[in-house]
C-alpha cells in the first residue's frame, strides 16, 4: 500500500530525511525506532503532508497514487492517518463539531450524503468505547484541558472513527503511564485487520510489548540503517543505540 | 467649511423646530452642547486615540436630518423581522431617530419598568430625567456634544428599585430613508438599586445603497447591587457609518456585562467609558468585529477604577481580512486609593491578508501597588499547526479556516448570558464567516430559521 523510495525532505532549508526507503503491505505492523533527532517525526510529518516540510527528491506512493502530490485532507480521505506526538489543542472547536466536519468531509469526498445526527452520535458512542474515552470530553474543545493520556486516547479514538488503511502513530507512547499505554495499545490492536497497516514510531521498546511489530526499522541521520524482526527492538532495549551509531558512522 | 460647522449652522438656523419636536428636559442641554462645540476642531486621524478614525470624513457627506419629524415611515416596524427573533415578544423599535409607538410592545412587562420613547419620558417625568440625562456623557467629546445638540428622541429604560426583568428586552434600531440620512440617537438606561435587566440592541440598515450616519450616545446608570447586561449587535451595510459613544456608571456591588458585536458594518467607531463609583462592582467589557472588504472598525475604551475592590475584565477580538481596517485602544485607569483592584485587558486580532491592517494600543495607568492587573495584545494569523491537524483529519482548508475563525470568536459570544441569544450569535457568526450576505438585507427569510 505504501512505497517510499529514496525520499529526501527538508525544513527551513535543513535536510532531515536523506533517502528513506520503506514498503508497507496490508496487514503489517512496522516499528520505526531511532535516537532523538534521527528524523522519525519528520518522516511522519512529510507522509501526512505538513506544509512546513518540503520533500526535495524521491517518491512516496500510496496504493499507486503519488502521495506527495495530495493535500493533507486528500491523504486522509485516501486512508492515511497520523496520530500526533503532540496532539494540537483547538480552543473553541468542540470535539463533536470537529469530528462531524471530519466524517462528513470524507463522505463528501466519496460522494456520500452527510451522516444524520442519530447515525453520527451512535458511531461516536461505539468508537469511544474502543479507547474508553469519557463522554464528557465530547463536549469539550479539541484536546483543550485534556490530560496527556486523554490526548493520546483521543488520537486513537479519531483513528477508530476515520477507519484509515494506514496509521502512522508518532510516539503515541510518550508521556503515558502504564495503564494509559495499555488502553492505547489495546485500542490499536482492536482496530487491526488484515486489510490495514500500522507504522509505530517510538523511541522505546516498551510499546512493542503491546503492539507486536512484524518489522523493526532503525532510523539514524535521516536514513533507515537497519531492518529486522521484533528481536531487533529487544536488542536495542538491551544495548542502546550507540552500537548502531558507531557502526553507521564507521561505514561513513 | 468643516464638517461640524454644517450641523452647528443647522442648529443655529432651526433651533425652534428642533426644540418643538422634542422635550424641554432634552432641549435644556442644547446650549451647553453648542458652547462645547464652539471653536472645536475634530481630532485628526492619527491623533492620540484616533489612530484609525477620521471623524471629519465620516461627518462630511451631506446627510439630511429629520428635525421636523416628517414622513416617518412606520411600515418597516410592522414588517421587520430581526436576525435575533423572539428575544422579547414585541421588540421596541426606533426608526432612524424616532421611537415607534406600539402598545403591544409593553405587554407582559412587570410593574416598575418604564420603557419607551426618550422624549415621552422627558415630558412625563422631567425631574428624574434631568437627574440622569447628560450627567455621565462628557460634552468635551465633540461627538457627544453634537449628539446632545441635535438629539430629539431615542430610547429610555428605567427599572425601579428591586424590580427584576427576567426576559431580555430588545431594541431594534432601523436606518431607513429615501436619501442619505444622519440619525441622532440617544439611549438612557437607569437600573436602580437591586434591580436587574438585560437589553439587546440590534442595529440594522434597510437600504444598502444609501449612505447613513448613526450618531449615538448611550448613558447607563447601574445602582447598588443591580445587574445589567447590554448587548449591541451591529448588522448594517458598507455605506453605513456609526459613531457610538457609551458611558457607564456603576454603583457598589453592581454587576454589568457590555458586549459589542460588529457583524456587518461600514465604518464604525465605538467608544466605551466605564466608571466604577462604588466598591465591589464588576464589569465584563467584551467586543468583537468581523471586517472584510473595505470595512473599518475602531474601538476606544476607558475603564476607570476610581474606587477600591472593583473587578473589570475586558476582551476585544477582531478578524480583519481583505482591505479592512481595525483599531483598538484600551485604557485602564486605576486611581491612587483604588486598592484591591482587579483589572484585566486583552485584545486579540486575526489579520488574514497582506492588505488588511490592525492597530492595537493597550494601556494601563496604575497609581497604587495593591492591584492585580494585566494587559495583552496580539495580532497574528491562525496557527498553522491547528490548521494542519484539522487537515490531517480530512477537513479541507476553507472549512478548517471557518471553524478556527468561529472558534476565535467563541469566548466573546460565550460572554452572553442569554442562552437563546448566545446560540443565535454562534450561528450568525458562522454564517458571517461562511460568506453569507447579511440576512437582514432581505430579512423576510429570517424567521424561517430555527429559533
Amino acid at each position: 500500500m505504501l512505497k517510499v523510495s529514496d525520499l529526501h525532505a527538508e525544513i527551513n532549508g535543513k535536510e532531515i530525511l536523506k533517502g528513506i526507503n520503506l514498503e508497507v503491505k496490508p496487514g503489517e505492523v512496522h516499528a520505526i525506532m531511532g535516537p532523538n533527532g534521527s528524523g522519525k517525526s519528520t518522516l511522519s510529518m512529510v507522509l501526512a503532508g505538513n506544509p512546513a516540510y518540503t520533500p526535495t527528491s524521491g517518491s512516496a506512493e500510496f496504493y499507486g497514487k503519488d502521495l506527495l502530490a495530495m493535500p493533507p485532507e486528500v491523504r486522509s480521505h485516501e486512508g492515511l492517518f497520523l496520530g500526533f506526538q503532540y496532539p494540537v489543542e483547538i480552543p473553541g472547536v468542540s470535539m463533536v463539531n470537529f469530528m462531524r466536519a471530519a466524517v462528513n468531509a470524507k463522505r463528501a469526498y466519496f460522494n456520500e450524503p452527510p451522516m444524520t445526527a442519530t447515525e453520527f452520535l451512535k458511531m461516536m458512542r461505539e468508537k469511544r468505547a474502543v479507547v474508553e474515552l469519557d463522554n464528557k470530553l465530547a463536549s469539550r474543545s479539541v484536546n483543550e484541558g485534556f490530560s496527556g493520556g486523554e490526548k493520546k486516547r483521543n488520537e486513537i479514538f479519531q483513528m477508530a472513527v476515520l477507519e484509515p488503511k494506514l496509521s502512522i502513530l508518532d510516539e503515541t507512547d510518550s508521556g503515558l503511564d502504564i495503564d494509559a499505554l495499555r488502553i492505547v495499545a489495546e485500542g490499536v490492536n482492536k482496530l487491526k485487520t488484515e486489510n490495514n497497516a500500522t507504522i509505530v514510531i517510538t523511541h522505546y521498546q516498551r510499546l512493542l510489548d503491546y503492539i507486536k511489530p512484524d518489522f523493526v526499522h532503525i532510523l539514524y541521520k535521516g536514513k533507515i540503517v537497519m531492518t529486522g524482526g521484533p528481536e531487533l527492538a529487544l536488542d536495542l532495549e538491551e544495548r542502546g543505540y550507540d552500537w548502531i551509531k558507531e557502526q553507521v558512522d564507521k561505514e561513513g | 467649511m468643516s464638517a461640524l460647522k454644517q450641523y452647528i449652522d443647522l442648529f443655529r438656523d432651526h433651533r425652534d423646530i428642533i426644540d418643538s419636536h422634542s422635550a424641554p428636559a432634552i432641549n435644556a442641554l442644547r446650549r451647553r452642547a453648542f458652547d462645547a462645540l464652539d471653536g472645536v476642531e475634530l481630532p485628526k486621524p492619527g491623533a492620540d486615540n484616533y489612530e484609525n478614525t477620521d471623524l471629519e470624513t465620516m461627518l462630511s457627506p451631506d446627510y439630511g436630518l429629520n428635525i421636523a419629524r416628517l414622513n416617518i415611515d412606520v411600515n418597516p416596524a410592522a414588517t421587520f423581522h430581526c436576525d435575533v427573533p423572539r428575544i422579547s415578544s414585541h421588540p421596541f423599535i426606533v426608526i432612524n431617530d424616532s421611537y415607534v409607538e406600539n402598545p403591544r410592545t409593553y405587554e407582559g412587562l412587570p410593574e416598575g419598568v418604564e420603557v419607551g420613547s426618550l422624549k415621552e419620558f422627558a415630558l412625563k417625568d422631567p425631574a428624574t430625567f434631568a437627574h440622569f440625562y447628560g450627567k455621565e456623557a462628557d460634552m468635551a467629546n465633540p461627538m457627544v456634544a453634537l449628539n446632545t445638540l441635535l438629539a430629539q428622541d431615542g430610547f429610555y429604560l428605567r427599572v425601579k428599585k428591586g424590580v427584576r426583568i427576567e426576559k431580555p428586552l430588545q431594541l431594534v434600531n432601523i436606518l431607513q430613508n429615501g436619501m442619505p440620512l444622519m440619525a441622532v440617537r440617544r439611549l438612557l438606561v437607569i437600573i436602580e438599586d437591586n434591580a436587574s435587566a438585560k437589553l439587546l440592541v440590534c442595529d440594522h440598515t434597510q437600504n444598502p445603497d444609501l449612505e447613513f450616519l448613526s450618531l449615538e450616545t448611550v448613558e447607563i446608570f447601574v445602582g447598588e447591587n443591580a445587574e445589567f447586561d447590554f448587548y449591541n449587535l451591529e448588522e448594517s451595510t458598507v455605506k453605513t457609518q456609526r459613531i457610538s459613544t457609551l458611558y457607564l456608571a456603576q454603583k457598589r456591588d453592581s454587576r454589568v456585562v457590555i458586549d459589542g458585536i460588529t457583524l456587518y458594518n461600514g465604518t464604525t467607531r465605538n467608544e466605551y467609558y466605564c466608571r466604577f463609583e462604588g466598591e465591589n462592582a464588576s464589569l465584563r467589557l467584551l467586543g468583537m468585529g468581523i471586517e472584510d472588504e473595505c470595512r473599518k472598525v475602531s474601538t476606544y475604551s476607558r475603564i476607570d477604577h476610581a474606587v477600591p475592590r472593583c473587578h473589570s475584565d475586558e476582551l476585544f477580538k477582531f478578524s480583519i481580512d481583505e482591505e479592512a481596517r481595525g483599531a483598538f485602544t484600551g485604557r485602564i485607569y486605576v486611581a491612587e486609593g483604588a486598592v484591591k483592584t482587579e483589572a484585566y485587558q486583552s485584545n486579540r486580532n486575526l489579520v488574514g491578508s497582506d492588505t488588511a491592517r490592525m492597530e492595537s494600543k493597550p494601556e494601563l495607568e496604575i497609581y497604587n501597588d495593591d492591584v492585580k492587573c494585566s494587559h495583552g495584545s496580539a495580532i497574528g494569523q491562525l496557527d498553522p499547526l491547528q490548521m494542519f491537524y484539522m487537515r490531517t483529519r480530512g477537513i479541507d482548508e476553507p472549512t478548517a479556516l471557518l471553524l478556527l475563525k468561529q472558534a476565535f470568536m467563541a469566548d466573546i459570544i460565550d460572554g452572553v448570558r442569554v442562552e437563546a441569544l448566545r446560540d443565535r450569535l454562534h450561528l450568525l457568526v458562522e454564517r458571517r464567516f461562511a460568506g453569507a450576505v447579511s440576512a437582514c438585507a432581505s430579512c423576510a427569510g429570517c424567521n424561517k430559521l430555527p429559533e
